[in-house]
């Protein structure tokens, strides 16, 4: 489904992806994890497509089409979804609104035929109870005055009602609290299916109690030093990054690479 | 892929589809204006006396006047002595009586424009006032309204038909001595509309007038009149457009309200002048003196406007709040893209007791656009309990507009209540960036984040309008980004 060679990744002028490698089957749940600054968020954007995050150098395939030269709407349409870590506030758009006019460009786009305002809103009711959100939240602009925790149930409910065939979920669980991390737990794990792959960027293991990844990669100064199952993250738990960096700096003295 | 400034430049190229030419024979006044012009428009009009030596009055001060040069607008000097001040279809000085009398490419214009005028395709519930260059060609849905006592028509007719009402009205809210511009339309006024509103009678439809200016070199100077009687209600819309020519016209318009006891005036405008082309040559000069006076207690007046149009507009609809409790309010949205000017804002006189008016602008700029709000809130001594709430928000589209504010509070009595409140925010890129990753095309998630900025005044717009205004604001940005 994705499958990133050798991608390097700049903002501005200064390189923060330095050879990226990674491989997603659908069907698989990856979790990318690494210290702050290790370039976890940046590979998020920049596979969504947000132009301030200039590809140098590497190929990015999905679903067997170079990404790079889709715009980001177009990687929306064929199924990239990004939740976001700090989701956008738009006054005076309601939050159905936009969801509806999301909803209905992907189905255009797959050749259905588009939802009207009646089936919309039952999708979206049922949808709502998945995500256990107050109704009155569908009615509010987008995100405007909305909790940190709302915010980012509201990205989880754009991803149950989108189903997009690849999630990328940057860091959905920070600030959350335990209730609300089952409740998108949950709503992940419904989720996954064979067609559906997701990449779940997190600073803690603390999620991946509920969602067990099939791949855990550690992220250090714009690279993936060490891949691993399940187990990788409960040791990184135990013992943090610095053991892989010292292994990772090892590494590259030997001239290795991951 | 290009950057984001480039993106919001190409997004914001604009159609102008209003911009065709009607081939029609005119009767029109040579260019210029002096007292024999004013005698022959007056003539024309076969107006009463009264009438003619109002304009004169006007004309002489007129000329002791000098153009304004406070707004925060540039333009190159008007040549008053190169405008067409009186310009009609021909054949159509004797005002035809039914719509099978009206020239049929003057249908034909206004269906193009959306606006049918037979009634059995007219929106229902809306009455409608075409207003052609300088005449009134059709007024639909008048008989019914007459029934109620309500007269709403063109205001040469109302000038025949009930020459009382407008000696009485005319000019006490905006003298002819008040600006340059107000001047100026006093005494070369060709046509508008005239509204009447009996004690106690709620018109049962939105009515509306239609101007369209067509012809080249001719200067729209119309005048509306509205007058609401005791515990009477009238909701008003009025809508423009002009073709595309290469040089400026001017649009001097001036309107009155007069709300008395206990009644409400609801005056909408959905502006939507030629703007002039991409490198901001022609379009409309649009300088517009809109007053209105609530003379009694517990009156209303409500100005909503969505500008749109325009090369310049400079127009400030107010309110003069006389008696007790009366209400003001001003919803603005005003968009200005490529060159267009905009100084726009109100005035709120507060006189009579425990008086309250609102003020919400939404300035919109993109391109090279400017865009200014200027207010004064004003109590006066004996404005006890006054109470005045603003709020003006400008977005800015790319980085090459302005946006400015220039609110004035003058208060003069220590009971009054006086709030300000101002935002100016970028479209954000990162807002553009949410919608895509949802699937939104670029000129979707602007025109939705626009329309989501300009809410709340469209909700005090009425329906048919609101969804109207939407769907202007949504032609004024396109052009294909990303």
């Amino acid at each position: 489904m994705l499958s990133i060679t050798d991608l390097h990744v700049a903002i501005g002028d200064k390189p923060i992806l330095t050879g990226i490698d990674l491989e997603v089957k659908a069907g698989e749940v990856h979790a990318i994890m690494g210290p702050n600054g290790s370039g976890k968020s940046t590979l998020a954007y920049a596979l969504a497509g947000h132009e301030h995050y200039k590809v140098t150098s590497g190929t990015t395939l999905y679903q067997g089409r170079d990404l790079t030269r889709l715009n980001p709407e177009e990687r929306a349409r064929e199924g990239l979804f990004l939740a976001f870590q700090y989701p956008i506030e738009i006054p005076g758009v309601s939050n159905i609104y936009l969801l509806k006019a999301a909803l209905n460009a992907i189905r255009k786009h797959r050749g259905q035929a588009e939802l009207d305002a009646m089936d919309f809103l039952s999708l979206v009711k049922e949808k709502m109870e998945w995500v256990s959100m107050e109704e009155d939240l569908l009615y509010r602009s987008v995100n405007e005055g909305f909790s940190g925790g709302e915010k980012k149930l509201n990205e989880v409910l754009q991803l149950t009602v989108l189903e997009p065939r690849l999630a990328i979920l940057d860091e959905t669980d920070s600030g959350l609290d335990i209730d609300a991390l089952k409740v998108v737990a949950e709503a992940v794990n419904r989720l996954r299916s064979p067609e559906r792959a997701f990449l779940i960027v997190t600073h803690y293991q603390r999620l991946l109690d509920y969602i067990i990844p099939d791949y855990v990669h550690v992220m250090i100064h714009g690279r993936i030093v060490k891949s691993g199952d399940s187990t990788l993250a409960l040791e990184l738990e135990k013992r943090g990054y610095a053991w892989i960096e010292q292994e990772a700096a090892r590494g590259a003295k030997a001239g290795g690479g991951t | 892929m290009s950057g984001p400034a480039e993106k919001i430049r190409r997004l914001i190229k604009k159609k102008y589809p209003a911009g065709f030419v009607t081939d029609i024979e005119v009767d029109a006044v040579p260019p210029g204006l002096d007292e024999d012009i004013i005698r022959l428009i007056s003539a024309k009009k076969n107006e009463p006396r009264f009438m003619l030596e109002w304009r004169l009055k006007a004309y002489r001060h007129w000329l002791t006047m000098h153009e304004p040069t406070w707004a925060q607008v540039q333009y190159d000097p008007i040549d008053y002595q190169d405008i067409v001040y009186y310009s009609a279809p021909a054949g159509q000085e004797a005002r035809p009586k039914s719509l099978a009398e009206v020239d049929p490419r003057l249908l034909k214009t206004y269906e193009k424009l959306g606006i049918p005028l037979r009634e059995q395709e007219l929106l229902a519930g809306v009455a409608v006032d075409a207003v052609f260059d300088s005449v009134s060609i059709a007024t639909t849905f008048k008989d019914k309204l007459s029934e109620l006592g309500i007269i709403f028509c063109p205001f040469s007719e109302a000038v025949q038909a009930h020459p009382e009402l407008v000696q009485k009205y005319l000019g006490t809210v905006v003298p002819y001595t008040d600006n340059f511009f107000a001047t100026l339309n006093s005494a070369v006024f060709s046509d508008g509309s005239f509204v009447y509103v009996p004690p106690g009678v709620r018109c049962p439809m939105e009515l509306s007038t239609y101007f369209r200016i067509n012809a080249a070199k001719t200067g729209q100077f119309e005048r509306t009149l509205i007058i609401a009687e005791e515990g009477a209600y009238v909701s008003y819309l009025e809508g423009c457009t002009a073709p595309m020519r290469d040089e400026n016209q001017l649009h001097a318009a001036v309107v009155e309200l007069i709300a008395l006891k206990d009644s409400e005036i609801k005056y909408s405008t959905v502006q939507n002048w030629y703007p002039g082309d991409e490198e901001g040559r022609g379009g409309i000069y649009n300088f517009v003196t809109k007053r209105g006076a609530c003379r009694g207690d517990h009156a209303k007046i409500s100005w909503t406007q969505v500008e749109t149009g325009s090369a310049i507009t400079w127009k400030y609809p107010s309110c003069i709040l006389e008696g007790d409790n009366s209400v003001g309010e001003f919803y603005s949205v005003a968009l200005t893209n490529n060159y267009q000017q905009a100084d726009t804002g109100t005035k709120m006189i507060h006189i009579g007791r425990n008086t309250r008016s609102t003020i919400l602008s939404k300035g919109i700029s993109a391109g090279h656009g400017q865009n200014s709000y200027r207010g004064l809130v004003k109590v006066l001594k004996g404005a006890m309990g006054a109470r005045n709430y603003t709020r003006c928000d400008s977005l800015l589209l790319g980085d090459k507009c302005g946006a400015h504010t220039f609110p004035h509070i003058d208060v003069h009595n220590p009971t009054a209540t006086v709030e300000h409140e101002a935002t100016t925010s970028k479209i954000g890129d990162e807002q553009l960036f949410y919608c895509r990753q949802r699937g939104l095309s670029a000129e979707d998630a602007v025109s939705m984040i626009v329309n989501g900025f300009c809410k709340q005044v469209f909700n005090e717009l009425p329906m048919e309008f609101a969804v109207e205004a939407q769907r202007l604001l949504s032609v004024s940005l396109e052009g294909a980004i990303g």
